[in-house]
């Protein structure tokens, strides 16, 4: 079958270096994966086309790139899925990262953020003469957040970094979880004090565009989401960031909210998140309610009483007393 | 066709222009909803960072009440969608079930499992039908051009939400738009974030998502945007002028809910629908889709 693979391409060589694209009409077989498509483009029509790749087998994490809009490893897609009813699909480099050349990106701010969670154990207990043992149900717990391969598939495609390249982005973060969730490392408050701070787990949109894009079932945004449980959980300080602050805020009235209405009070929610003392917050947040009013379409403070809300606050007293009772 | 009805807080809340309009455009359509009686938020994803248990315990009972009446549940937000069918994988699980039916039976309720939770526009193009909506419109929304807006959760993760099996959830938006005789704009933000589960934590990068997504709708010559999704079109209409200024850029877009695009084809006027309670003016719009304002 014929596909036509329009490529976004750079070169910085060139003297005013811009992106832009190209179309290849490359014939492919029905097995072909897009990497098979790009090496026979780069073989037989143009081998000035620059890209990563090695394994060729969803192992070594070397060809994430975006196909028709979203990252994927090149060597695990299959281009016949991806061709449109005319036979095009688009290749693009990873999103989020700067381009050297053609679909190859600058994976040094990745590995900065990978470091910048310290991605090592660190025991306080005295060395053992042997390993470090961990119970099997811990590091089977562990298995799919130890799948990662590094790809960046997750950091090409999430919304955060595209408006905030600061945020610690997935990969890191799903990282961090993985030794906060190692019983043999000893630094979780500090740990989780560090990852409380500007750019880390209070930032996340919990969008999933990570869920999605990752070929290795990581799911980054579920660690990051189970990072913020055990924050909280673990009686942390939020720290300096304001962001965490308003983050422990924001989850636990959610959840005093839920539990005590069965329904969702915004705007208690908003002041009880930011605080009705909070006077510049509160003052800010003012105009937008005042236009919310004006368009009759101010929530009512406090809900209207949901029939069977007995039934849902017993039901939260009960799951609340079970975790406060595990806890011991 | 019936269903039993979610409505979710914020049709009950900060948007009660998509309650009033669910509920005129499905009398139209010949779509009977018959509201749970007492749901409970499904914890929009917030619930189930502090307490992930007690999320599944309320999304569970909320499908007993719904197995009791034998309909399957119709959802009007993309946040309640994508919340409940992630519970409901979940929830698959006996065991987990097992535990989680033992909560519900100290209130004679149980979860049976297998609960079928459909939004709004996947019932207009799988159930509904789009020829039959289109032999029910009293006009042509052409010439208008929509930006869709899809809201994550109605997107992502796709195994959740059943892409594999129904493949036109992909496009399900732009269907609708198109059958209307409208244009769907091709926007690459449609299936991004609108920032608003970060708006009280990190206001800046919420309204840089609103600003980049309003932008490049209104850059794409779009008239409107549409969302089934109520929590974006929150962000995305009222605080559209702020993130506006943020960026230090023009944009007037207004965002319309999926049942207002719909009962505008359908005949329904501008008031019924709820159009004169949005932030961000939707007059000239109204007037292109020729509604009586």
């Amino acid at each position: 079958m014929q596909a036509k693979v329009s490529v976004r391409r750079f070169n910085p060589d060139e003297e005013q270096p811009k992106p832009y694209d190209q179309q290849f009409d490359v014939e492919v077989e029905s097995h072909f994966t897009v990497l098979d498509t790009l090496i026979k483009v780069r073989e037989e029509i143009d081998g000035s086309l620059a890209m990563r790749c090695s394994c060729r087998a969803s192992i070594c994490g070397s060809c994430a790139m975006r196909v028709n809009g979203h990252a994927v490893l090149a060597c695990k897609a299959r281009v016949s899925e991806h061709l449109s009813d005319d036979g095009e699909v688009r290749v693009e480099p990873a999103g989020n990262q700067p381009v050297i050349k053609d679909l190859v990106v600058d994976l040094e701010p990745f590995w900065n953020k990978i470091r910048a969670v310290e991605p090592y154990l660190q025991p306080s207990m005295p060395e053992p003469e042997g390993e470090y043992l961990a119970p099997n149900d811990v590091m089977l717990h562990l298995v799919d957040v130890m799948g990662c391969i590094m790809c960046g598939a997750c950091v090409s495609d999430c919304t955060v970094l595209e408006v905030d390249p600061n945020f610690l982005g997935p990969a890191a973060l799903a990282k961090a979880y993985r030794f906060v969730a190692d019983t043999r490392d000893e630094e979780d408050g500090k740990r989780l004090g560090l990852y409380n701070g500007y750019g880390g787990i209070w930032d996340c949109t919990r969008c999933g565009e990570c869920v999605q894009a990752c070929p290795k079932g990581v799911a980054p945004m579920d660690r990051i989401m189970a990072l913020r449980e055990k924050a909280i959980e673990s009686g942390t300080p939020p720290g300096d960031y304001d962001g965490a602050a308003y983050g422990y805020r924001h989850a636990e009235a959610f959840e005093e909210i839920v539990s005590h209405n069965g329904r969702l009070e915004e705007t208690m929610l908003v002041v009880k998140t930011l605080g009705l003392f909070n006077l510049p917050k509160m003052l800010a947040m003012l105009p937008v309610g005042l236009n919310a009013m004006l368009h009759r379409k101010m929530p009512p403070p406090i809900a209207p009483k949901v029939p069977g809300i007995n039934q849902i606050r017993r039901l939260a007293a009960r799951i609340k007393m079970n975790k406060e009772g595990a806890a011991y | 066709m019936r269903y039993a009805f979610f409505p979710g807080c914020v049709s009950r809340g900060g948007a009660p222009e998509l309650y009033q309009s669910t509920i005129a455009v499905a009398e139209r359509i010949g779509i009977e909803l018959e509201e749970i009686e007492g749901w409970s938020c499904t914890g929009a994803g917030a619930l189930q960072e502090s307490n992930p248990l007690l999320g599944d315990t309320l999304n569970a009972r909320n499908f007993a009440l719904a197995q009791r009446m034998d309909l399957p549940i119709m959802t009007i937000c993309s946040t309640c969608q994508g919340v409940m069918a992630q519970a409901k994988v979940r929830l698959e699980d006996e065991e987990y079930r097992a535990q989680i039916n033992e909560l519900l039976a100290e209130e004679d309720l149980e979860y049976t499992g297998g609960i079928q939770v459909k939004h709004m526009l996947w019932i207009m193009v799988e159930d509904i039908g789009l020829d039959h909506i289109k032999s029910l419109a009293v006009k042509s929304l052409d010439g208008v051009f929509l930006a869709p807006f899809y809201g994550c959760y109605i997107v992502r993760p796709s195994a959740a939400l059943e892409y594999d099996a129904y493949p036109q959830r992909k496009i399900a938006l732009e269907l609708v738009i198109e059958a209307l005789g409208a244009t769907a704009v091709d926007n690459e933000g449609k299936t991004r974030c609108c920032g608003f589960p970060i708006l009280t934590i990190n206001e800046r990068n919420s309204l840089a998502m609103v600003a980049k997504h309003t932008g490049e709708a209104q850059d794409l010559g779009a008239d409107a945007m549409v969302t089934p999704c109520p929590l974006c079109h929150l962000n995305l209409d009222g605080f559209q002028s702020k993130a506006a200024r943020q960026v230090g850029k023009q944009i007037n877009v207004p965002i319309l809910h999926l049942p207002q695009l719909i009962g505008a084809a359908l005949g329904l006027d501008g008031p019924t629908l709820g159009l004169n309670r949005h932030i961000v003016s939707s007059f000239d719009v109204a007037l292109k889709m020729g509604l009586r304002v």
